[in-house]
């Protein structure tokens, strides 16, 4: 397909001299192509070939082995998934609810740390510091510990005002952690955008703020998209680390389910749950990327 | 009196000087051009004159008054400016008409109809009105050159900068923004040209420089700079130039 579209774009490059008239193909061509169908008609059974045998290998080898009856009974088990889905699908509502309120929170939050940290003048040092202080401190601290930090230790201050519903606590974990990871992904972006880009800016007389607003951050929004949604699709998955703290989520219902009939059943329709939630997650992330990149090659492919 | 008054300028990167001491007065409608080696501090010269880089002596006033002061707000100067690129730096992710308008409405505060209605006037001025819509990577260099140009003329500036705007063009599409640059003189445009086009700088400047190291060794009218040089150093890179065929 690549070698099909090269041929036709070339010419137009040239604008004027060739002409995009429809002329016969030479023997040469037409005998280049023919070899060129011949190959892809090659690799196509190839991979038809290929891929049949690694599944029957698979599937042979994990169902001859010994312990497979005690597996698919423990692991696989219809009847335990037909019972304890309804409660583990329940759950993931609240999983669902979970990481819809953090992802907004968090793109503000973590935007918000990145711009601080391009600020230049001496009067935003305070500002700066504490961003700084930020992004190394909770980027340095495993999420499931800050769960535990913010969960516990937050109702322990009795503070007034403070929340101690144990959901809205675990959403402020994951905001503190993500936001300092996706503020890193920001500012990698911002600073992926080249200089020249900033003075052709200030020389029109945008101010600092004006050119970061409409000619970095638009551009590097752009360029960090693809790892934004990697660190989106880890975040989803992060939400069940919230069952820590007790909310009756996709994981908790599913270890409550496997301990009353101690079948571990339960936790894999928990993990396809969560793996229907991401793959479309991870496909629309390849198809950004395979975008860019065609805007990139623009010129023509290698 | 003259618009851009340079006065000793210095300027230091780390303990190497690339400016040392220029002075240079440019009148209003004078076309100046600046010639000289890569490295020499032409490009380091615009960029200090709309203040893209501080300077660490000297001073540069524009219409009399100091813009190197310190109390001096950068973007009332860079309003007064425009510079155009040896790499366009035009914003991908904006249309030609985005690019154009953008100093207008955003600086300068012009109702977006206005700013649009003027950038599409200076656009068909250039040839280019059939472009509006487009995204700068679908446009040739010349083409995207043409719209640096318009862009930084949306602002209506007292002074052009232009730094070897033709540099990184293919010689068919030099001559289409040269051609823009005449009619700017035509139209009575001050500017300030860093080039390594010794005919079009002969052709169109009132005023030649050459630098060398840092220094303006010699300035004149281009009469006497490309024939009777008196500096003998100016006289060596004019060699140089007519060997290597680029005049």
């Amino acid at each position: 397909m690549t070698e099909g579209e090269t041929g036709t774009d070339a010419p137009e490059e040239s604008g004027g001299t060739g002409t995009s008239a429809r002329r016969t193909k030479s023997e040469h061509q037409i005998r280049r192509e023919a070899e060129l169908h011949k190959r892809s008609r090659r690799s196509t059974s190839i991979a038809t070939a290929s891929t049949i045998v690694v599944a029957v290998v698979l599937i042979v080898g994990v169902t001859a082995s010994p312990g497979w009856p005690t597996v698919q009974d423990k692991f696989f088990n219809p009847s335990q998934f037909a019972d304890g889905l309804p409660d583990v699908l329940r759950g993931f509502l609240l999983n669902i609810k979970i990481f819809l309120i953090a992802e907004p929170i968090v793109l503000v939050l973590a935007l918000a740390v990145a711009l601080v940290r391009t600020l230049r003048s001496p009067v935003f040092f305070p500002l700066r510091a504490i961003a700084v202080f930020y992004t190394d401190v909770f980027r340095g601290i495993p999420t499931i510990l800050l769960i535990y930090l913010v969960g516990f230790g937050v109702p322990a201050l009795q503070l007034q005002g403070a929340p101690n519903d144990p959901v809205t606590l675990g959403i402020i974990a994951l905001i503190l952690s993500y936001g300092a990871y996706v503020a890193e992904v920001f500012r990698s972006g911002i600073e992926s955008i080249h200089p020249s880009q900033r003075a052709a800016a200030r020389s029109l007389a945008l101010t600092h703020g004006q050119t970061m607003r409409y000619v970095v951050v638009p551009q590097a929004v752009r360029r960090v998209i693809p790892p934004l949604l990697n660190d989106f699709a880890s975040l989803q998955k992060d939400s069940a680390l919230v069952a820590v703290l007790g909310p009756l989520e996709a994981l908790r219902q599913a270890s409550i389910h496997s301990s009353l009939a101690f079948n571990y059943t339960p936790y894999l329709s928990a993990a396809l749950l969560f793996i229907v939630l991401t793959v479309p997650m991870a496909r629309f992330t390849d198809h950004l990327a395979a975008r860019a990149a065609r805007r990139q090659l623009a010129g023509g492919h290698v | 009196m003259s618009l851009l008054s340079i006065q000793g300028v210095w300027k230091n990167y780390h303990d190497h000087s690339v400016l040392r001491g220029i002075d240079l007065e440019v009148a209003p409608h004078e076309v100046v051009c600046l010639i000289g080696a890569s490295g020499s501090g032409k490009s380091t010269l615009l960029r200090c004159v709309n203040l893209l880089e501080s300077i660490d002596d000297g001073a540069v006033y524009l219409d009399g008054t100091e813009i190197t002061d310190v109390r001096t707000d950068p973007d009332d100067v860079r309003k007064r400016i425009g510079m155009v690129f040896q790499s366009y730096n035009l914003f991908p992710h904006m249309t030609v008409l985005e690019n154009v308008t953008l100093a207008p409405r955003k600086v300068h505060k012009t109702p977006a109809a206005k700013a649009e209605a003027e950038a599409m006037e200076l656009l068909a001025r250039f040839g280019l009105e059939g472009k509006a819509k487009e995204y700068p990577d679908r446009l040739s260099g010349g083409q995207q050159q043409r719209v640096a140009v318009v862009r930084s003329l949306a602002t209506q500036p007292r002074l052009l900068l232009l730094d070897e705007v033709t540099s990184a063009l293919d010689p068919t599409l030099v001559m289409e923004v040269l051609g823009v640059i005449r009619e700017l003189k035509a139209a009575g445009m001050t500017m300030i040209i860093a080039t390594h086009e010794m005919g079009f700088a002969r052709d169109i400047a009132d005023t030649v420089c050459f630098l060398e190291g840092g220094v303006l060794l010699e300035h004149g009218p281009p009469e006497q700079i490309f024939t009777a040089p008196e500096n003998p150093r100016t006289r060596e890179f004019l060699r140089r130039v007519l060997e290597s065929g680029r005049l």
